[in-house]
C-alpha cells in the first residue's frame, strides 16, 4: 500500500481532475482483495449511498497494538477513497487514529467536496466508521 | 407548433451558467427542473407589490395577495382539468399531497385489515405513508408487480382486489421507468371494487396532459418544483364529492369555521386542508410555471420530449458498455441507465466534472430496484430546454467514463 505522503505528493503532480479520478480509481484496484465472510451487513459502512464494507485487524507490531483495515465497495472512486483513508490511517494504535485531523489531512487532496457532510459517496461516513472502531478497540 | 429551444433556453438563467469551467448540461430534470423568469418575476413582483397574508386581511394588499393565490388555484385546476378550484389543496409538495390522503383515509375510512393497492415501481412517497397507516392501522399492503418496462397487466391488478380493498394508491409515470400507467383503465377497475384511487402525477403531469375529469380519479398530486415552479408547494386534487366527505388532516388557521373552547368546526374542502399561512408566494410562483407551460406549449414541448427521448436512447443502445431499464414506446424523457462495470456514482462523478449533471442512485424507489435487480442506477432526464447537442455531451462524457473505468 503507498503511503499517505506519496499519495498526497503524486495527487499534487496531477493537474487534471480526470488525471487524479484515474490515479483515485487505480489506488482503489491496488487495494488486496475484501474478505468475502466479511461481506454482510454487519461490516456495512451506514451513510454511503455506494456499497461500502469494512473490517478491522488487531495486529501487534513491536509490542504496540495497531490496527489494520480491510474495506471494499461497489464503487470504484469510492473504493479509491477507502484506499486513501487506510494509507492515512496505516500503521496506527487506536488512540493515534482517534488523534487523526483526518478533514485537515485529506485537505491537500483537494477532494472537490467530497468531504461535505451531505456528500452522499460516504467519506465522512467511512471516517466516523473507523473512528468507532478504533473507539471500540481502544 | 414546433419549440424555439434556444429562444427558450434564454428564459433559464442558470442554464448559462459553467459546471468546472464547462457548459451546464442540466439533465437532473425529473429530481427537479429549473424555473423561467417568467416564475422567478411573478415571485419577486408579488413580494414587491402586493404582498400580505390571505384570507384574513380586510386591506388592499390582503385582497390583491388572496386574489393571486386563488387565481393560482384556478389555473392549477384549469391544467389538471378539475372541475373546480375548490377541488385543489395546495401541499407543500406531493409527499405532503400523500401524506395528507393517507392521514385523513387514515382516520376513519381505513382501518385494520382493510388493504391498499401498491405497485412495485412507486416512489417512497407513495410507499411509506402507506407503511405509517399500515403501523398506525394495520392496514395491509398489497404490492402490484409491473414488467422490467413499467408496464402493467390489468388482470394481475384485477386479481389483487377484495372486499377489503379500499384504496389503490399508484403512479400515473414511474420516476425511474418512464412509463405511464393507464390511468383510467386503473380508475375504472378501482371503482368497479368500490375502492378509492389515488394518482401520484408528479411526473407524468410534466410530460403529457393530465385530464383528472376524463381519468375519474377521486386523488392526483403533483408537484410545483418538477413543473418549472418553485419548491415548497404543490397541489392534491380531490374530487369534490371525496373531498368533502374527508376529516381535516392538520390543525390551524384557516382551516376552522368556528373555534370555541369546547369544540371546533371546520372549513370547507379546499381549505379544510390548509392550515395556517399557506405558501402563498410559492403559489403564486406555481400558477405562474402552469401559465408558463401553457404559453410555450403543452404539446410542444411533448413532441421536443419525445424527439429528445429517441436521440437519446438511439444513441444509448449504440453504445455496447451501457445496460439500459425501461424502454416502453410510450415512455417520457426519462432514461435509466448503468455503465457495465461502473457504479452509477462513479458515472455520475465523471459526468459531473464534464458539465453533465444526472441522478445516481436508488432514486427512491427501492422496491423497483429490488426488482429490476440493481441495486442503482445512473438517469439522464430531460425538459423543454434540452438541446440535441446536450445529448452528444452525455455521449462523449459516458465514452470517457467509460475509457476511466473500464
Amino acid at each position: 500500500m503507498p503511503r499517505f505522503d506519496d499519495i498526497v505528493a503524486d495527487f499534487k503532480f496531477l493537474d487534471d481532475w480526470d488525471d487524479r479520478y484515474k490515479y483515485l480509481i487505480d489506488l482503489g484496484r491496488a487495494l488486496p482483495p475484501y474478505p468475502e465472510e466479511f461481506r454482510d451487513e454487519a461490516h456495512k459502512v451506514r451513510g454511503c449511498a455506494s456499497q461500502v464494507w469494512f473490517r478491522a485487524r488487531e495486529e501487534a507490531e513491536n509490542g504496540r497494538k495497531t490496527l489494520a483495515f480491510d474495506g471494499d465497495s461497489d464503487a470504484h472512486i469510492v473504493k479509491g477513497l477507502i484506499a486513501v483513508l487506510f494509507a492515512l490511517y496505516a500503521g496506527k494504535t487506536p488512540e493515534e487514529i482517534l488523534a487523526v485531523d483526518a478533514r485537515a489531512a485529506l485537505a491537500p487532496l483537494d477532494l472537490e467536496g467530497h468531504l461535505t457532510p451531505q456528500r452522499s459517496n460516504g467519506l465522512v461516513s467511512m471516517i466516523k466508521r473507523i473512528n468507532e472502531i478504533a473507539a471500540e478497540k481502544r | 407548433m414546433s419549440l424555439d429551444v434556444e429562444a427558450l433556453r434564454a428564459e433559464f438563467a442558470i442554464l448559462a451558467r459553467e459546471a468546472y469551467g464547462k457548459p451546464l448540461v442540466y439533465l437532473d430534470n425529473a429530481a427537479s427542473a429549473q424555473k423561467p423568469r417568467a416564475v422567478i418575476e411573478t415571485m419577486t413582483r408579488a413580494m414587491e407589490t402586493s404582498y400580505a397574508n390571505v384570507h384574513r386581511g380586510l386591506h388592499l394588499l390582503s385582497n390583491e395577495a388572496t386574489g393571486a393565490f386563488e387565481e393560482a388555484r384556478a389555473k392549477v385546476a384549469r391544467f389538471l382539468n378539475a372541475a373546480s378550484p375548490d377541488e385543489i389543496v395546495f401541499t407543500s409538495g406531493g409527499t405532503d399531497a400523500m401524506n395528507l390522503v393517507a392521514y385523513a383515509l387514515g382516520a376513519g375510512e381505513i382501518g385494520a385489515g382493510d388493504e391498499i393497492i401498491l405497485s412495485l415501481m412507486e416512489h417512497h412517497s407513495n410507499i411509506v405513508p402507506w407503511h405509517l397507516l399500515r403501523e398506525r392501522k394495520g392496514a395491509v399492503l398489497k404490492w402490484l408487480d409491473v414488467s422490467d418496462d413499467g408496464e402493467i397487466d390489468l388482470a394481475a391488478y384485477e386479481a389483487l382486489f377484495t372486499e377489503r380493498t379500499k384504496l389503490v394508491a399508484i403512479t400515473h409515470m414511474s420516476n425511474v421507468l418512464g412509463a405511464p400507467t393507464p390511468a383510467k383503465a386503473l380508475t375504472d377497475i378501482a371503482h368497479a371494487h368500490g375502492a378509492k384511487i389515488l394518482f401520484d402525477g408528479c411526473q407524468a403531469a410534466v410530460h403529457g396532459r393530465v385530464d383528472v375529469r376524463a381519468i375519474g380519479c377521486d386523488f392526483y398530486a403533483i408537484t410545483g418544483h418538477k413543473l418549472y415552479g418553485p419548491t415548497g408547494i404543490g397541489a392534491l386534487y380531490g374530487r369534490k364529492d371525496v373531498l368533502e366527505a374527508l376529516p381535516p388532516f392538520r390543525g390551524g388557521g384557516e382551516m376552522i369555521d368556528a373555534v370555541t373552547t369546547e369544540a371546533v368546526t371546520y372549513n370547507d374542502p379546499p381549505h379544510r386542508f390548509e392550515a395556517g399561512t399557506p405558501p402563498i408566494l410559492e403559489a403564486i410562483g406555481l400558477g405562474a410555471a402552469v401559465d408558463w407551460i401553457e404559453a410555450t406549449g403543452l404539446d410542444a414541448i411533448v413532441a421536443h420530449e419525445n424527439a429528445l427521448r429517441d436521440h437519446a436512447l438511439e444513441e444509448l443502445r449504440a453504445l455496447n458498455f451501457v445496460t439500459l431499464y425501461g424502454q416502453a414506446p410510450d415512455k417520457a424523457p426519462i432514461i435509466c441507465f448503468n455503465v457495465n462495470g461502473a457504479h452509477p456514482h462513479d458515472v455520475s462523478t465523471i459526468l459531473d466534472r464534464s458539465g453533465v449533471a444526472i441522478r445516481a442512485g436508488h432514486h427512491c424507489a427501492q422496491p423497483l430496484m429490488k426488482r429490476l435487480g440493481a441495486t442503482a442506477t445512473a438517469r439522464a432526464s430531460f425538459a423543454a430546454y434540452n438541446t440535441h447537442d446536450e445529448i452528444g455531451a452525455l455521449i462523449e462524457a459516458l465514452r470517457k467514463t467509460h475509457m476511466m473505468l473500464g
